[in-house]
């Protein structure tokens, strides 16, 4: 308990990594949550990531969460628009009421 | 060593309570808080094993950048009204416990794997970037990413660029009433079709045409 080693940051990586797992599933609310979820997840990759990186000694896990974080920014970014435009076309955000395709 | 447990304990605390809060929390502004408390105590938990960039990193363009855009989102779009129904049952929540047994499942794998783990001994040694005890963390990364790892930098901002791209285009919205500029029409327009030249007989004056 008293000593921190990988598994510990491991373990927290997953408990992120699930709990945005099914904030995804059980969302009642509104699409910004799912998003929020989504960034929940690519947080939890990035512990594993950086964690591997410290415990193993190897500079590459974090180069590669410096890419994971780029790609996190910009899918923020165009889906925040992407939820904006649907928002002005159909007026709502809720997840029940999005059934235009019928899924 | 001690430190180190407390910390980590701590903050992992906080990084959990934050995340389920951010699921559960009836109000979108609250979850973009817990968000935001969320990336806060993982980078702290970045800082404090020793990855320092990005630890600042995340802090900078997760609650500088992210959240901020998150926030202005959820206070543009009218969704105060839309109070939450959390477990609520409508005719379409039947797929609440198949979630709940489907997020159990991927944890206990998850901890399976964390469990059976173990790392080739000879692995660690084949590796080539191993990190610098002497230098900085931020002085390493520096060297590493500008050097062995350029393109995929630069592709990282050929990435943001599209974002950037992407996002004015689908925002932008065309109104229609409104004067704008015709730049091409201002910059070709020429001498001959602006300026006219005319011999004024004396006694006669001009005719205007408009």
């Amino acid at each position: 308990m008293i000593n921190i080693g990988l598994g510990h940051y491991l373990t927290l990586g997953a408990i992120i990594f699930t709990i945005g797992v099914v904030g995804i599933f059980l969302n009642r609310k509104n699409i910004i949550v799912i998003l929020m979820s989504i960034e929940l997840i690519l947080l939890a990759v990035n512990i594993n990531l950086v964690s591997f990186s410290i415990f193993l000694n190897d500079l590459t896990g974090q180069i590669f969460t410096l890419f994971i974080l780029t790609v996190a920014a910009a899918e923020a970014a165009i889906g925040l628009a992407i939820i904006v435009v649907y928002y002005r076309n159909s007026g709502t955000i809720r997840v029940e009421e999005i059934n235009k395709l019928k899924g | 060593m001690l430190a180190h447990s407390i910390f980590f304990y701590t903050f992992s605390f906080i990084a959990i309570v934050s995340a389920i809060m951010l699921t559960v929390s009836k109000n979108t502004v609250h979850s973009v808080f817990f968000l935001i408390l969320d990336f806060i105590s993982i980078s702290c938990l970045f800082i404090m094993i020793g990855a320092e960039f990005l630890g600042m990193m995340m802090l900078i363009v997760y609650v500088g950048a992210v959240a901020v855009l998150f926030l202005f989102v959820v206070m543009m779009l009218n969704v105060a009204e839309q109070k939450n129904e959390w477990f609520v049952s409508t005719e379409s929540s039947s797929h609440i416990p198949v979630g709940l047994l489907i997020g159990l499942i991927i944890f206990f794998e998850l901890i399976i794997v964390i469990g059976g783990w173990k790392f080739k001994p000879d692995l660690v040694t084949s590796m080539s970037l191993s990190i610098n005890q002497v230098s900085t963390n931020t002085h390493s990364i520096g060297s590493v990413i500008y050097t062995d790892y350029i393109h995929v930098f630069q592709l990282s901002g050929m990435i943001l660029l599209v974002a950037m791209i992407g996002a004015i285009i689908l925002t932008f919205r065309q109104r229609s009433g409104i004067k704008r500029q015709s730049y091409f029409g201002q910059i070709s327009r020429e001498k001959s079709d602006a300026v006219q030249l005319v011999e004024v007989e004396s006694n006669k004056g001009v005719d205007v045409d408009d």
